[in-house]
């Protein structure tokens, strides 16, 4: 789990162009949206992406979204719960 | 009488602030060059990783025009215009969003897929919430956008106007931005064609 969350920092810095911050400034556990990150819809797009490019994960139900995205541990629950082995 | 009170001109690596330069770097590239710039100028707005680059270069003028001021302080910010033009619209970012179609295509990179986003980016930084045009020719036609600029002026539709050209494509680039107003501030000129045409040169000039 460590190590997929260190993973996910540096695709999410990767992916949504947060140049400004290193993997060591997010929290495993820092709110993502509104009063963590500050990230937007379009960055929520931008992370659903990243789980299907990366780790090949589609999301059905995009209610699940704010659940899923709440904060890097919370992700990275998902992708081990999700990721097809082998 | 409207007056000219600050221009800034980004072109072949190096950022000019009324005539001054205020930032060169030779050696980068130029998406490179426009963040380098902003770490330069010590400018904290993290959104401007998330732009794409004509918005980083329009952004980028714009900071630079309005440094060491606030605008919405001298203007209501429904009075305060911007007018900007370009050659190459948006496809500086078309074609990255057309290359990213071959995977699974960028929503971030598709909300720049329009040119007047650089306006909006600049509206929300400063606050400014008066009309915004965005014209789209072949070359920065000084005379067309000095009328329009000079007609929303006089016939009242804005008190001030952030004028100009911002453009990218590959490494292709140039902004030059001017803010015509009401006010007359110290070193301010008449806002007119040749004024404008003379700004624009004599930059050029020593560039």
């Amino acid at each position: 789990m460590e190590s997929l969350m260190q993973d996910l920092k540096g695709k999410i810095i990767g992916q949504l162009n947060l140049q400004h911050l290193s993997p060591e400034q997010i929290g495993d556990d820092d709110p993502l949206f509104v009063d963590g990150l500050g990230l937007d819809s379009i960055d929520a797009l931008e992370l659903i992406v990243m789980l299907q490019q990366h780790y090949g994960i589609k999301i059905a139900n995009p209610e699940e979204g704010p659940k899923i995205f709440r904060s890097v541990r919370s992700i990275a629950e998902y992708v081990t719960a999700h990721q097809k082995v082998g | 009488m409207n007056y000219i009170t600050s221009w800034c001109r980004i072109r072949q690596n190096v950022v000019t602030a009324n005539g001054q330069t205020v930032f060169e770097d030779p050696a980068s590239a130029l998406s490179g060059f426009l963040v380098n710039a902003y770490r330069h100028l010590q400018i904290d707005y993290p959104k401007f990783y998330k732009m794409d680059r004509l918005c980083q270069l329009g952004f980028l003028a714009a900071e630079v025009l309005l440094q060491g001021r606030i605008l919405k302080e001298e203007y209501p910010p429904e009075a305060v215009a911007v007018v900007l033009a370009n050659r190459h619209s948006s496809l500086d970012t078309d074609a990255r969003y057309q290359e990213s179609m071959n995977g699974i295509p960028s929503p971030a990179l598709f909300v720049y897929t329009l040119p007047n986003i650089v306006i909006g980016e600049i509206c929300i930084r400063h606050q400014l919430k008066g009309e915004n045009t965005f014209f789209v020719s072949e070359q920065y036609d000084i005379a067309f956008l000095n009328d329009y600029t000079g007609q929303l002026l006089e016939q009242g539709a804005a008190r001030a106007v952030i004028s100009g050209w911002a453009d990218v494509f590959q490494e292709q680039y140039e902004a030059f931005l001017y803010l015509a107003g009401q006010k007359q501030t110290p070193g301010s000129v008449i806002h007119n064609r040749q004024n404008v045409s003379a700004l624009y040169g004599i930059v050029d000039a020593g560039s």
